[in-house]
This record gives C-alpha cells, structure tokens and sequence, in this order.
C-alpha cells in the first residue's frame, strides 16, 4: 500500500493545477485529428524540461490519460477518430449522434473511460512484478500471432459484406508495404519520392476518416440536405452512469483486453479498443445492434483504450521497454529528467514514480469531471452547419497530417487515400478495416521477418514459431476467431 | 499617385540594400535545428539537451528550436536538408554518424558528406556487445568459440540495418571470421528487448542504454579504442583479441548545408563547441546518461572524410 504514502505530494497546488491544466487540454488535443496520444505527448516533452521530475511525469501523465480519452470526442460528434485507439468508438459512437444522442454517447465514453483507466492504474500499481515478467516473454513470434489474431477479425468489422471487409483489409495490408523493408532497409513500391518515408499510420486515419466525412458533408450541403441535429440527447448524469454500470460485461471484457493488450510490448496499444469492441460483440445479446448505435460497443471500446494506459507503463518503468507507441515517447520523458527505468526504479525513485502514479489516478478522475463537463456543450459542435463543418474538418485535417513529420508529402497521401475513400465509401466499403490493415500489416510483416532470421538461426522457422505455450495459445485464438466468423455469419444469413 | 508609388519603390529599394549584408548581424532570429528522427529519441532529446545554452549572448545569442522530420530510418530529413532546407544559416541539420555517412553510399540520396558542411560534434554514444543476464557467455571468447561450433546459430540483434550497431557487427563479423546472423530491429529500444529477453543470443547496442540496463545485461566489450567512464571494467574489443575500431561509434552534432556563406559557418563553428561545453549542458548530458564528446569543425570535416572512406570498402560487397 506504498502508493497512499505519496497522495499528499499531488494535491500541491502547483501538481493539481498542472493536472487540471494537462487533462483540459489532452481532452481538446486528442479530439483534434493528427494530435494522437503519441504526438501531444512527445511535443509536450520539451516542456517539461525545467520542472522537476515528477512535476514533468505527472504533466505528461495528465496528458496520456486525456488524450486517448478525448479522441472519442470527435469520433463519436464527426465520425474522425482523433487516434487509431478510437475507431472502434467512431462505429457506434457516430451513429448514436446521428440518432440523436451524442451527449449520452459521449457520457458512456468519459464514465466508461474512467473505470477502465482506473482498473489499469490498479494493475500497474499490484501486479507490476509478474506482469513485467510475462511482458517479456511476448517475442517476435507471439507478437507475430497477435497481429494475425487482430487481423482474423477484419473481415467482419463494419463492412457491407465479408468480401468487402476482406477486400478493403487487403489494401490496408498493401498500404502497409510501401516504402522501407522492416529488415534489409529496401525501398519497395516508392514509385515517387513522397512514398519514400511510407504510409504514416496517424496520416492514414486521417485521410481515410476525414476527408471523405468533408466530402460528405459538402456534398450534403450542395443538394441541400443540410443534417442539423436539432436534438444530442437528454440523458441524465445519473441514468448514464446506471447503464453504464448495467453493461458490466461490456465493462469486464474492455478494461481486461486493455490491460492485457497494454502489457504485451509494442504497437499493441492501437488495437486495444477495436479487439474489445470485437470481443464484446462476439458475447453481447445486443450483438444486431453493434454498428448502429450499440451504447456496449462505445462502453467495450472506451474502457479497453484508457484501461491500456497503465498496464503499458509496467514494462516500460521495469525493462525500459515501452508497452504502446506513447510509452515509448514517455521513455524519453523519463530519461531527460535522469529517471531511468529499471527492475530498482520503485526503490531508487519512489518519490517520483508513486507521484506520478497517483497522478495517474488524479488524472483519471479529472478527465471524467472534465469529460461529463464538456459532454453538454457537445450541441455546438452538432449544430455546425456542414459547410462550415467540412472546412473546419478539412483545416484540422491537414494541419494535423503535416505536424506528424513536418512533411509537405504526409498531406498529398492523405488527400489521396480520403478522395479514393470517398468512392469507396460510397460503393459499400468502410474506412475501419484499411486502417487496421495497415496498423497490422506493418507489426505482421516485420515480426515475421525478425522471427523468421531467428527461427532459421536456431534450425527451424516452423517450429520457432509453432513452439511455446504462449504461441500455442494464441494460435488456438486465431483459429477460433476464424470459425466463429464463419460460423456467426452461416447463421445470419440463414435468419 | 505616381510620386507616391516612386517613393514607395525607392524605400523598397532601400530596404533591401539594407538586408543584404544582413550576415554581419546574423544571427537576428531564432535558429532552426533539424532532427532526422521522432520527438522524444535519444538524437532529439540530446539535440535539445545540446542546444539549451544557445540563447545565451557570448554563444550564438539566439535560442535554438527544433523540427523533426522522421522517416525512413533518417534519410527523408537528411535528403530534405540537403536539397530544400535554407541555406542562410537559420536552419541547421542534426547528423548521426555512421548512419547517414553508410545510408548516403548504399542508398540513392540527395546528400552526402560533400554538400554538407559539419559544424561541431556534441556527443559520442560507442556501441556495446551484449548478452542477457542468464547467458552462458562471459566473455566475447566464449561466444565466439559457441559461434565456431554452431555456424549461424549466435543471433545479434541492433537498431536495424546501415547504423552504428550494424557496422559495428560487420566489423565484429570480419574481423572474428564467425559466421554469424544479423537481427535489424525495428529500433534499438526493440534490438534491447530482444537481447533481454533472450530472443537473441546476443546484441549491439547503445553504451548509454546498456548501461542503464546493467541489471538484465551482461555487457561483453565496447567497440571504441578506449574503455568508457561509465563502464571501467568492460573491456574494449580489441582488449578482447578481435580488432574492431571506434568506426560504429555514434556520433552525433550539427551540420549546415553547402552553400551557406562562410562567414556564418565560421561564426557558428567558433561558438558551437563552447556552447556544447556549457556548464548547465555538460551537467544535463551527464544526468542522462548521454555520453558527451565536444568536437570543432577540423576535428569533425576529417572524422567524417576517414568514416566515409572506410564505410565505402566495408560496405561495397553488401550493396
């Protein structure tokens, strides 16, 4: 019970108004395109430069906590997930505010958010030693499976039909491809120079949910089917907070896969929110409803990406290996204040670390109060008329794309992907699967290869990859999606 | 009207006379340094570490910012510097040799050593020859005679391929005649993890990072020509019997584009190093365990010439 001793080193009124000031604006940053969690925190560490350390930790804390929160923000009123943790809130989430109900919408998230945030921190803070054990034993192989496991579910997700799913993953698979080889450094598929660098994940979310939203909504506007949300719901604190407690088993299977998916090291963070929102469909007697404005699904989604945030840190403050791509930028946060990660961190810097983790819990709530806060303003950003709704889009949108690299050639892919989008979108085919094919297919292509030199260094690549309790288990899971997918999509065709 | 309109041509004129000799007063605004990698790397964070004391009036007298421009593995900012960036000596380059010195002779790049001009060196980060904790090697002799035995079978991962640890294996590879395998990783966090959790048998990474990690590392040897201050009894390579140099050793410092004139080359080169040297900046390094080696424009022009001729022949099979 360590933690409780260093509660009072947060409630300073400097800590708490960094807090305050942190959650505020990871609430707004997340919610703009191309400021995902990674990018707000990596330019928020040069900010942190001349505090002390934990003042820094607990800004930048503040700061992961509300990002991945506040993305669900603009998935959910204008269908652009503000980071890859949100698409899955963006399927449901939208619809709902479609249907009228974007401020009950956005209360499951905040309400739904905070638990699974919450459960993480609690994880981090009494099961860091053998998780961090067990973080370690995901090597290329297992990570390899995990991809493959991500990827068995595209095909179902949000799509008119299993042909399309597939057909749509496929191009984000190809998407993946371009630019360098993971290992032997080769330029494929660079037929001009602004290919070179390859497809930004962020800059493929932001062409593939946006522009084609503000060609929509200019195409609205021009035969005048101007879509002014007159009603964004009438929910009660009080009634949201009971749904969302009445779905706990959306709520259990969210912030279990986040804290599961938060440990294993690497790209995994991404991919928390749409396998719980898989998940949780697979198990839920509402599951007709999923894609057409499930409150489960925002509930599943949400509570998976904040529940990320805390597991993610176990193996990065242990073995200095980062658990999600923000982890690792707060890798170098971590080393710019002197504070180096280590099996002795909670020894040599307990000060700073149970700060920072209490912070963590602060920040939680915070976001929450913030969250229900901005939550009833959410009518003004409804009632934007499209045409000034698809310049602010279209603004954000390439702002955003070229503060990732401060590249000119990040903007022209963007446009590219979101005008033959648009198209696409229109003859059935949806965003959500590209984006996962090209998030997955980079981890895919590159763990196999690594595991790959591995396996044939060691005698057999087959075996190395088909050996390990671990690999065992995951591959079971794969095989297991992929019948159920069949099997549930047999028996909807036959009602 | 047309009075007006003269006056206004004849100020204009004026006003550009006026800016032409504008490098006697350079700097007059704040000076740009591009990072080829992400915010939050060990180049970007040591590059802001490096560059705190800018501001201050008997260094360059302008404070320094930094842009990043990431992209494959260093080369989308190294070819940006070179062919867009300005050349007035507002926007200076980070560099990372080897990396971009291998990277300009197997790619094709818009730069290479000749139309970039180095300014001072602010860091050196040797790469280190690791195992994990419960490996059977000590010593890089055991590992090599298990290597003798078992052809292929000693995996060594790095930070990926045409960088400090992979010229730092190919040299280890020569010079030992062990027929050994390269694991490029996706960064040298990742290359860490590998060797900790023993995916590999063995690794080439950052003597800064290893260091940290001591606990779930064996450090073998350094690939430099001397042992390092943070790590006395780790001996070098060559102390070890395999005669590797310091060509894989990290160096790091800023660079302008050719073309820029040579007075404002010469101002930053006479105030660069003292800026590195400053106090609050060495304190800083040292407290993040980034290695600091301050280099003058002469010392970094010839480690770059020797790095390009060397690489060249230690490259020319693998292209």
């Amino acid at each position: 019970m360590e933690f409780l001793n260093y509660f009072d080193n947060v409630f300073t009124v400097y800590h708490i108004a960094l807090l305050v000031g942190g959650t505020f604006a990871g609430i707004i940053l997340g919610a703009l395109p191309g400021l995902s969690p990674t990018m707000s925190v990596a330019l928020l560490i040069p900010f942190t430069f001349h505090m002390k350390p934990e003042s820094g930790l607990i800004l930048l804390g503040a700061m992961y906590t509300a990002t991945v929160a506040g993305g669900a923000i603009s998935a959910i009123l204008v269908n652009v997930p503000g980071a890859p943790a949100n698409i899955a809130t963006a399927l449901d989430g939208h619809k709902m505010a479609q249907n009228g109900k974007a401020k009950n919408a956005l209360h499951y998230c905040f309400i739904s958010s905070f638990v699974g945030g919450v459960f993480g921190v609690f994880i981090l803070i009494f099961f860091t030693p053998p998780l961090a054990a067990l973080s370690l034993k995901f090597m290329s192989t297992e990570l390899f499976w995990v991809a493959i496991l991500g990827i068995t579910i595209i095909a179902t997700l949000d799509s008119k039909s299993v042909i399309k799913g597939l057909l749509s993953g496929l191009f984000g698979l190809m998407l993946a491809t371009i630019g360098e080889h993971p290992t032997n450094a080769v330029e494929r598929f660079v037929f001009t120079e602004h290919l070179e660098s390859g497809v930004h994940i962020v800059v493929g979310l932001i062409g593939l949910f946006a522009m084609p939203q503000v060609w929509n909504l200019l195409e609205n506007f021009y035969a005048k089917k101007n879509q002014v949300f007159s009603a964004t719901g009438d929910a009660t604190l009080i009634e949201s907070f009971k749904l969302v407690f009445s779905k706990l088993k959306a709520l259990s299977i969210g912030s279990i896969i986040g804290s599961i998916i938060g440990i294993i090291p690497g790209a995994g963070g991404q991919i928390a929110g749409i396998v719980a929102y898989d998940q949780s469909k697979k198990v839920s007697s509402n599951r007709e409803n999923y894609g057409k404005g499930e409150p489960e699904a925002i509930i599943a989604a949400e509570s998976a990406n904040n529940s990320m945030v805390g597991p993610s840190l176990i193996p990065l403050l242990t073995l200095s290996i980062p658990g999600s791509p923000t982890a690792a930028v707060l890798l170098g946060g971590l080393l710019i204040h002197g504070i180096f990660p280590g099996h002795d961190i909670f020894t040599k810097n307990p000060e700073v670390i149970w700060t920072f983790i209490d912070s963590l819990i602060i920040a939680q709530i915070l976001m929450l109060v913030i969250g229900l806060f901005l939550s009833r303003h959410s009518k003004w950003i409804m009632k934007v008329p499209d045409n000034y709704m698809a310049v602010g889009i279209l603004l954000l949108a390439v702002f955003g794309t070229y503060s990732i690299q401060n590249n000119y050639s990040d903007v022209l892919i963007m446009f590219t992907l979101g005008t033959l989008m648009y198209f696409g979108s229109k003859a059935g085919f949806s965003p959500v699967p590209v984006v996962l094919g090209l998030i997955l297919g980079t981890m895919t292509e590159e763990k196999f290869l690594l595991g790959n030199l591995i396996g044939n260094a060691k005698g057999s690549s087959f075996q190395h990859f088909t050996s390990g309790t671990i690999n065992i288990v995951l591959i079971s899971l794969c095989i297991a999606s992929i019948v159920y997918g069949v099997y549930s999509s047999r028996k909807s065709k036959k009602n | 009207m047309k009075i007006i309109n003269i006056t206004k041509v004849a100020l204009l004129a004026v006003a550009s006379l006026m800016l032409l000799p504008a490098q006697a007063d350079y700097p007059e605004k704040p000076i740009g340094v591009m990072v080829a990698y992400g915010p939050g790397g060990a180049t970007d964070f040591q590059a802001r570490i490096a560059t705190l004391a800018s501001g201050k009036a008997d260094l360059i007298g302008q404070p320094i910012y930094i842009l990043n421009k990431p992209g494959a593995g260093g080369r989308t900012g190294w070819n940006w510097f070179a062919s867009e960036a300005s050349q007035d000596g507002y926007m200076l380059g980070a560099y990372n040799v080897p990396h971009f010195i291998a990277q300009s002779i197997v790619f094709d790049t818009k730069y290479n050593i000749n139309n970039l001009e180095p300014i001072g060196n602010w860091g050196a980060d040797p790469a280190v020859l690791i195992v994990g904790k419960d490996s059977p090697f000590n010593t890089v002799g055991e590992l090599l005679a298990h290597a003798e035995a078992n052809p292929g079978a000693v995996t060594i991962s790095g930070a990926g391929k045409f960088v400090g640890h992979h010229i730092a294996f190919l040299q280890f590879a020569k010079a030992s005649g062990a027929n050994l395998t390269y694991i490029p990783a996706s960064g040298g966090v990742d290359a860490l993890r590998m060797v900790k959790a023993g995916e590999t048998v063995a690794g080439f990474n950052n003597l800064s990072d290893s260091a940290r990690s001591a606990s779930d590392l064996k450090i073998l040897a350094v690939a430099d020509l001397t042992r390092h201050d943070y790590l006395p009894d780790v001996p070098t390579l060559m102390e070890s019997g395999v005669d590797v140099d310091d060509s894989s050793v990290n160096f790091r410092g800023l660079m302008v584009p050719s073309g820029t004139p040579q007075d404002v080359v010469d101002y930053l080169a006479s105030k660069v190093p003292a800026m590195f040297n400053e106090k609050k900046t060495q304190g800083k390094m040292k407290s993040t365990n980034s290695p600091s080696r301050v280099m003058s424009r002469d010392e970094v022009i010839s480690m770059w010439s020797e790095r390009q001729a060397y690489l060249t022949e230690l490259l020319a099979g693998l292209k």
